[in-house]
């Protein structure tokens, strides 16, 4: 009776070795499971005497947990979530007398996860958190996403939780967090009507009233993600006279407070189940989290990086679903008397798909595991004084996260909506018509490139770390580390043939890896900032492409060491991606080494200063 | 009022997704090539009785099931969607039962239990179909019994209100407790696992299930669950399994729908005149 609805792909990132660390540090020595009641407070049942019947005895329990959770989760997803989503989107959420009212089948849908336990998921569980890691609610994330990417924006809004955890003080915790996990729902108030990508704009006013003995907030948000929602974390100016993001902090608005009321609900192109809201604030009574001035500069940092992998896992799921849709499609669709996947421009399109599937996605879960180690350490850190190894790992992953994390949203945002335009195109004729799933996954894919930072502004994230060698060190750690059978100890066979069938792919890897490197070196030597901008974005693909092809050989390669049954299709798709990358590096490092300054003049021409003279 | 409730239960082959190899050659079910399920009007059951719990503070659920070792699982089932215990019923002297047996088997196990309520069940189980169980249970425990519930909208002052389907509507009755429901699958369907009771729970076992229950750390902390024979509810064992069943199966046959007789018509007009005039000429329209 034990089904597993969830893919073997996303087991196979569960058993990644990583995960162990990871779950060692998350778990504290799995100090949860030896904490004890007395037993008048204990329940029926199992683990009688135990705090918490749920935490994990050692590292296999805590796997046996997540692989649960998952296929509860896939159950929910496949049989609640996804079955109403055509309605959801069709319906959408309206407005009545200054309140957001979702569609009817949205509060179904959060029925179910809360029934099933799905909130608050990441928190510790003195809160009545789950204690899951990032990489396991990424995984929740994806397969939510997969059947409605709306209402995973809803659901995922609750890892905003985690920066309150963060910042807020220890009675801010116990009185919002437990809400959370029992269900509420979150936003996070940032943006403005001038104030968008730019937000040191925000203007938003927080006065503190020695009166009412609290902050109140006026003024108006703009394209808040489930902006009704019970807890709102918002960004807002206490510092009056300031015009910068040092004059800004961040503030817990409780719904229950009320004073804020919702002017308009956006009519958009996707995620129709979503509600993007506008908000005006009329002497709503907040509350400061952790200190002022540090809203901008810290807090909203910390919540951005978080939103941004759930936007990298919202993405995953999306380009898994629209090949999911071109595959089914192409297998059953004939013309020309035969089934349409047997034609090479089609075959094609599907295996760029998949490959870019199962790359994007080995990015998104490595990324997770980086934060993972990190965030966790530091919690340590909370506890007690890391030591000096502790605190190299911190830094060493904490580096490697801020390095990923753009590369994760970026990359899979771009291949979500690559892979919904190319589902769209197997289809042909019927992928136009409004009956397929296809059009809804085109339309939501849309706005992941946008929202939580642009593409562009990802590539502003990262280019630091192109041009100060942190991705060339860290290709060069992974090239080291790739196929290397040190670096395989989980392996349950003695055969080396598969790791000898991946090494002509890992060769070529090498060579772009130096067309990458000339690339960035011709940039960095040319010393022109506008130059160095204008590259920027192919040297970010170029990072990216490389990155993900090492990730994906390694996955073949461990794949079919562990016997694990995605082996077959790993290998497929390490072939494939990885001379899609070769194809973009060779053009596009070409591309890079042949631009000179005074080729600026012909792209800025394109775009006159001045409406021409009539 | 605090309510004492049991679920009826039931593991059953998935018959909903049948493969070619569904039946053995025999035209007896493959159990091997299915996969066991939770009797899916059980789930409703279980459901009403949630919702029970929930209205009802101090209420208790506990799920009760028949079937070999494995049948545990319907008990994790149900822990994991809110239940508070359970009790498998497994004996080599139970198997083998038709409802009868069956219905004999729960009825003892009800009165071992005691102080029972409310006993919800599924109006029929996927594999056999016969709706006997639940109204046979009812009637060896000489109590009231509710058929094709809907939902159990209220329990108050020892009465419960139930709406019932019946031919072409629904109709809302009384009964006083302790009662006998069965659920009709048009009924709210049960709530999905939660994540924190299946993490609890999910090393929870019946002492026999324990040399297959594959667990690679954490089954010695799991809970063991009630295990009942014949003789932990003082059963006659003349009355249980087999030699309790008075149904004899005396062949079973493959059966194949087929119409038997077919016209086969042109699109010509004086074809389709024909039909309309055959149609008319039968009053089937006109």
């Amino acid at each position: 009776m034990d089904n597993n609805n969830y893919m073997p792909e996303i087991a196979f990132h569960l058993e990644h070795p990583l995960m162990e660390r990871i779950v060692e540090l998350r778990e504290k020595g799995y100090a949860d499971a030896k904490a004890t009641v007395t037993p008048s407070a204990a329940g029926e049942g199992a683990g009688e005497g135990r705090l918490y019947p749920d935490a994990p005895v050692d590292y296999e329990d805590a796997i046996e947990n997540y692989k649960a959770i998952l296929d509860i989760t896939a159950d929910v997803a496949a049989n609640i979530i996804e079955p109403n989503a055509e309605s959801v989107d069709l319906e959408g959420p309206h407005l009545e007398n200054g309140r957001m009212i979702y569609a009817s089948k949205t509060y179904e849908n959060l029925e179910a996860t809360r029934r099933a336990g799905l909130h608050g998921v990441s928190m510790p569980r003195r809160y009545g958190g789950l204690n899951l890691p990032n990489t396991v609610f990424s995984m929740l994330s994806e397969i939510i996403s997969a059947a409605d990417a709306g209402f995973q924006n809803i659901w995922s809004l609750q890892s905003c939780i985690d920066t309150l955890y963060e910042f807020a003080s220890e009675e801010q915790r116990q009185r919002y967090i437990p809400r959370v996990c029992a269900g509420e729902t979150m936003s996070m108030d940032l943006t403005e009507p001038d104030a968008g990508s730019d937000l040191q704009r925000v203007m938003l006013k927080a006065t503190y009233s020695e009166e009412e003995g609290c902050w109140l907030l006026n003024g108006v948000k703009r394209f808040i993600t489930n902006g009704d929602s019970d807890i709102h974390l918002v960004l807002a100016r206490s510092e009056e006279g300031t015009r910068d993001g040092r004059g800004l902090s961040m503030f817990i608005y409780d719904k229950r407070q009320g004073g804020v009321d919702v002017r308009h609900i956006e009519h958009k192109l996707g995620i129709h189940g979503s509600p993007t809201c506008e908000l005006t604030y009329k002497n709503a009574r907040a509350e400061l989290v952790g200190s002022r001035k540090m809203g901008l500069i810290k807090y909203v940092m910390a919540l951005m990086n978080g939103a941004r992998l759930g936007i990298a896992a919202q993405s995953v799921g999306v380009e898994q679903e629209a090949y999911k849709e071109g595959l089914a499609y192409a297998r059953e669709r004939a013309q020309f008397g035969q089934k349409i996947i047997e034609f090479p421009a089609v075959y094609d399109m599907l295996s760029r798909m998949r490959a870019k599937l199962d790359a994007g996605r080995s990015l998104l879960y490595q990324t997770a595991r980086y934060v993972d180690i990190y965030k966790a350490l530091e919690d340590i850190a909370r506890d007690r004084k890391l030591t000096p190894e502790e605190r190299a790992e911190l830094k060493t992953y904490s580096r490697l996260a801020d390095a990923f994390t753009p590369l994760a949203k970026g990359m899979n945002s771009e291949y979500a909506n690559q892979n919904a335009y190319d589902a769209i195109s197997i289809h042909g004729g019927s992928g136009f018509i409004m009956e397929y799933k296809s059009q809804r996954l085109f339309r939501d894919a849309r706005i992941f490139s946008i929202y939580e930072g642009t593409t562009q502004l990802q590539v502003v994230a990262a280019i630091r770390y192109v041009t100060n060698g942190t991705y060339i060190d860290i290709i060069h750690q992974m090239y080291d580390q790739c196929l290397n059978l040190d670096n395989y100890v989980s392996a349950k066979t003695e055969s080396t043939a598969a790791i000898e069938q991946l090494r002509p792919l890992r060769h070529r890897i090498a060579t772009m890896t130096e067309l990458y490197e000339h690339a960035v070196a011709y940039v960095k030597e040319a010393d022109d900032a506008e130059v160095h901008d204008f590259l920027a974005r192919r040297l970010y693909d170029m990072t990216a492409e490389i990155i993900m092809s090492l990730l994906i050989v390694d996955d073949a390669a461990r794949a079919a060491l562990t016997g694990s049954e995605c082996a077959d299709q790993f290998f497929r798709s390490a072939g494939v991606y990885v001379r899609m990358a070769e194809e973009d590096v060779i053009g596009k490092s070409t591309y890079v080494t042949r631009f000179i300054r005074e080729d600026l003049a012909a792209f800025r021409a394109a775009q006159p200063a001045k409406e021409p003279q009539a | 009022m605090a309510l004492k409730i049991v679920v009826l239960a039931k593991q059953v082959p998935d018959t909903r997704n049948v493969g070619k190899d569904a039946m053995t050659a025999e035209g007896t079910v493959n159990r091997a090539a299915l996969p066991a399920i939770f009797n899916p009007e059980d789930l409703n059951a279980l459901e009403q009785a949630l919702r029970l719990k929930e209205q009802h503070p101090g209420s208790t659920v506990g799920v009760l099931t028949m079937g070999p070792p494995r049948a545990g699982e319907i008990i994790r089932q149900g822990l994991y969607r809110g239940a508070d215990t359970g009790w498998l019923l497994t004996d080599r002297l139970f198997a083998g039962a038709d409802t009868l047996a069956t219905s004999y088997a729960l009825a003892t196990a009800i009165r071992k239990i005691g102080g029972v309520d409310i006993v919800i069940g599924g109006r029929q189980a996927i594999d056999g179909d016969t709706a006997q169980v639940g109204p046979q249970v009812a009637q060896k425990l000489g109590l009231n019994q509710v058929t094709y519930a809907e939902e159990i909208v209220s329990v108050k002052d020892g009465r419960a209100l139930i709406r019932r389907v019946i031919d072409g509507g629904v109709e809302t009755v009384e009964a006083p407790l302790p009662v006998v429901v069965t659920v009709n699958g048009s009924a709210a369907p049960c709530r999905p696992r939660n994540a924190r009771l299946t993490m609890a729970h999910k090393w929870d076992h019946c002492p026999l299930e324990a040399e297959s229950f594959v667990a690679p750390s954490g089954a010695e902390r799991g809970a063991l669950l009630n295990q009942w024979s014949v003789a932990d509810v003082d059963g006659d064992p003349a009355q249980c399994g087999l030699s309790g069943s008075p149904t004899k199966v005396k062949a079973v046959k493959n059966i194949v729908f087929q119409a038997k007789e077919s016209k086969t018509l042109t699109g010509a007009d004086a074809d389709i005149n024909a039909l309309v005039q055959e149609l008319l000429n039968e009053k089937i329209i006109g």
